[in-house]
């Protein structure tokens, strides 16, 4: 008796199991096919891409369409330019949201409710409505095709975000341990330095990458205060990207950039995974 | 070392909030000081005030012959224990205790040699290269003495260090405490509102109240001589009867039953403290009684807490009885020694006389 019906638990078990397996693959599935979908392209030679039925299983993989970017065009200029807008813009943030934060969470300020309700709001405001203002700015200040007029935008859009999670966090942190630090010698500057710096970690990688991806992905100023070869970045870029002929549309060429221009998100938050999770659920359980 | 002076000490956030008005005290050498009150009395204030953490609106603070009203807390010379420990948690146990000294430029091998004494006496062993939140909590509070004690401090100051632990834990560590500051040879500051704490740790303690300083006095004197009638209350549990009563010449006239006045008392009304533990069973034959009626029994274990309503009165009487002594069910007859008693004056709230 005991016998059978613990075989039936087990039983049940498994069928849960198995069930709660499928499911996920379902989701995980659903969620990846577009990216899958994009990265086989990128390797299915034109022939298989353009094929009817689709080829889901190419006999034939290449790697034709990477070279071909890289031989077309200054492919590699673009990433460093992605990157170096999206680095100084994220650095920047960080180095102007953090102080702020603190001084929000920490000082008994006059008026700091409407600084942070300010603060609020320009997160909410749909930056497209930004933008007609800031193609102004860009012309009269002579900043169109230069870097500036890149990073100045990305960092005043990404600083009010920058402001609030961190303030939250510094908020978490027990005030006893900066007063013990005050107690111990260390001066206000060492204090920020050597204990709450290292603390405040992961939540400064977190909102950082962040920031970094939406530097990375940002078209539409991208597209319009830049207009010399050398400037763009690489979300401009891989829309640009044309084919031989005026009606061909070069389908593994842009698989190709995409998987390329994605690639270094997916490397960054394969490295960080661990401290993002840390700050994303920083002060959650009492440490 | 150095004596801890606190001059007409003051804190006022705006005229409603004033945590701490004008206290005075001296804290000598080896002193273990408590300050004891209920919350918001002021007395995490004063010490935060002492750490240099918070700016006094007026009065000063000296440790020594310095003053060090306006110095930085680093640079007071001063150790402060936090009630939530405030241990770095990204560094080692180790570095925790060393950060004091690195940052007063220390040589490594002195450091190291204090801390292997501090560690000898605390049993820290094994401890200095973990995190602190690898360790329980009673370690975690070892860790933060021990980074007080290394730094050889001109003032040791303590913000309740024990209301952290579980309870068992706590007496335990209170004794330790006990020892290790006894042989500290520097004015210790300890904060707590546990009067079992601060009767057991102190030699002497000061009771505050909303911001006034109630009684300075060594733990029995508090005991048995209460200041006031703030004191009288707070101090002692269960707490001390406080009867207020009308005067007829020279005695004070609970109910029906005279109890005589000290010679020098001349006031209509006075206030009649005793504690519960101080009210006897009258023996047989015994004069000078008074009659009652048990309203409840509290069983604390080592002794029942009666409340008793003394005969022809609404007053309500508190008395601490063993349990091995027996009284009738209802009607009870007890015994006000007159050598308990503690007078006050129910203007002033003083101790008479």
């Amino acid at each position: 008796m005991t016998n059978s019906s613990s075989q039936a638990s087990t039983h049940a078990l498994s069928t849960r199991r198995i069930g709660l397996a499928i499911v996920i693959l379902l989701i995980l599935i659903f969620s990846l096919a577009p990216i899958l979908w994009q990265l086989l392209t990128s390797f299915k030679t034109t022939a298989d891409i353009a094929a009817i039925p689709n080829v889901y299983f190419p006999k034939q993989l290449t790697i034709e369409h990477y070279t071909e970017i890289f031989r077309r065009q200054p492919f590699l200029r673009y990433m460093f330019n992605s990157g170096f807008v999206a680095i100084t813009s994220t650095l920047l943030c960080l180095l102007i949201g953090t102080p702020a934060a603190y001084a929000l969470a920490r000082l008994k300020l006059p008026g700091e409710q409407i600084v942070l309700a300010a603060t609020l709001i320009v997160t909410l405001f749909p930056y497209i409505l930004l933008f007609l203002g800031l193609l102004e700015l860009v012309r009269t200040f002579g900043l169109a095709n230069h870097y500036l007029a890149l990073i100045v935008p990305y960092t005043a859009m990404n600083v009010p975000l920058t402001i609030l999670v961190m303030r939250s966090f510094f908020q978490q942190l027990p005030r006893d341990l900066e007063d013990s630090a005050k107690v111990d010698g260390y001066s206000t500057v060492q204090m920020l330095l050597q204990i709450l710096m290292p603390l405040t970690l992961p939540a400064l990688v977190t909102t950082g990458i962040l920031t970094f991806i939406a530097a990375w992905n940002e078209f539409l100023f991208a597209l319009t205060f830049i207009t010399r070869e050398s400037m763009k970045t690489i979300p401009v870029a891989v829309a640009q990207l044309s084919g031989t002929a005026v009606f061909e549309i070069p389908y593994g060429a842009l698989a190709a950039a995409t998987v390329i221009g994605t690639l270094p998100l997916v490397l960054l938050l394969l490295i960080f995974q661990q401290r993002i999770v840390q700050g994303l659920t920083a002060g959650a359980v009492k440490g | 070392m150095a004596q801890l002076k606190l001059r007409a000490l003051n804190k006022t956030y705006n005229p409603q909030v004033v945590p701490l008005k004008d206290l005075s005290l001296d804290v000598q050498d080896g002193e273990f000081l408590t300050l004891l009150g209920p919350s918001g009395c002021g007395k995490s204030t004063t010490l935060r005030l002492i750490a240099g953490l918070e700016q006094p609106t007026r009065g000063e603070i000296w440790i020594g012959d310095r003053n060090v009203t306006e110095q930085a807390p680093g640079d007071r010379n001063i150790a402060m224990v936090f009630q939530s420990y405030a241990l770095y948690p990204h560094m080692t146990v180790y570095d925790n205790i060393a950060s004091g000294l690195k940052l007063r430029r220390m040589p490594a091998s002195e450091i190291r040699q204090r801390i292997e004494e501090v560690n000898r006496f605390l049993g820290l062993d094994g401890l200095l290269k973990r995190k602190p939140g690898q360790l329980s909590g009673g370690q975690r509070q070892r860790v933060a003495l021990a980074r007080a004690l290394v730094r050889r401090p001109d003032v040791f100051l303590l913000d309740e260090p024990l209301s952290n632990l579980d309870a068992l834990l706590r007496e335990q560590v209170r004794a330790e405490l006990k020892q290790i500051f006894s042989d500290q040879n520097a004015p210790i500051v300890y904060v707590t509102h546990d009067q079992t704490e601060a009767m057991t740790l102190s030699t002497r303690v000061a009771v505050l109240n909303d911001g006034y300083l109630q009684q300075l006095d060594s733990p029995k004197r508090i005991y048995t001589r209460p200041a006031n009638r703030f004191v009288a209350g707070f101090i002692g549990s269960p707490q001390m009867n406080l009867l207020p009563l009308k005067c007829d010449q020279n005695c004070a006239m609970l109910g029906r039953y005279p109890i005589p006045l000290p010679d020098r008392i001349r006031l209509p009304e006075v206030i009649l403290g005793i504690r519960p533990e101080h009210v006897r069973l009258a023996r047989p034959g015994e004069t000078s009684t008074l009659q009652g009626q048990v309203m409840l029994v509290e069983n604390l274990g080592m002794s029942d807490l009666l409340s008793v309503q003394v005969e022809g009165t609404s007053i309500g009487l508190r008395a601490l009885l063993s349990p091995d002594q027996s009284w009738g069910e209802k009607n009870i007859s007890l015994v006000l020694p007159a050598e308990s008693l503690h007078w006050f004056d129910p203007q002033t709230g003083d101790r008479l006389p």
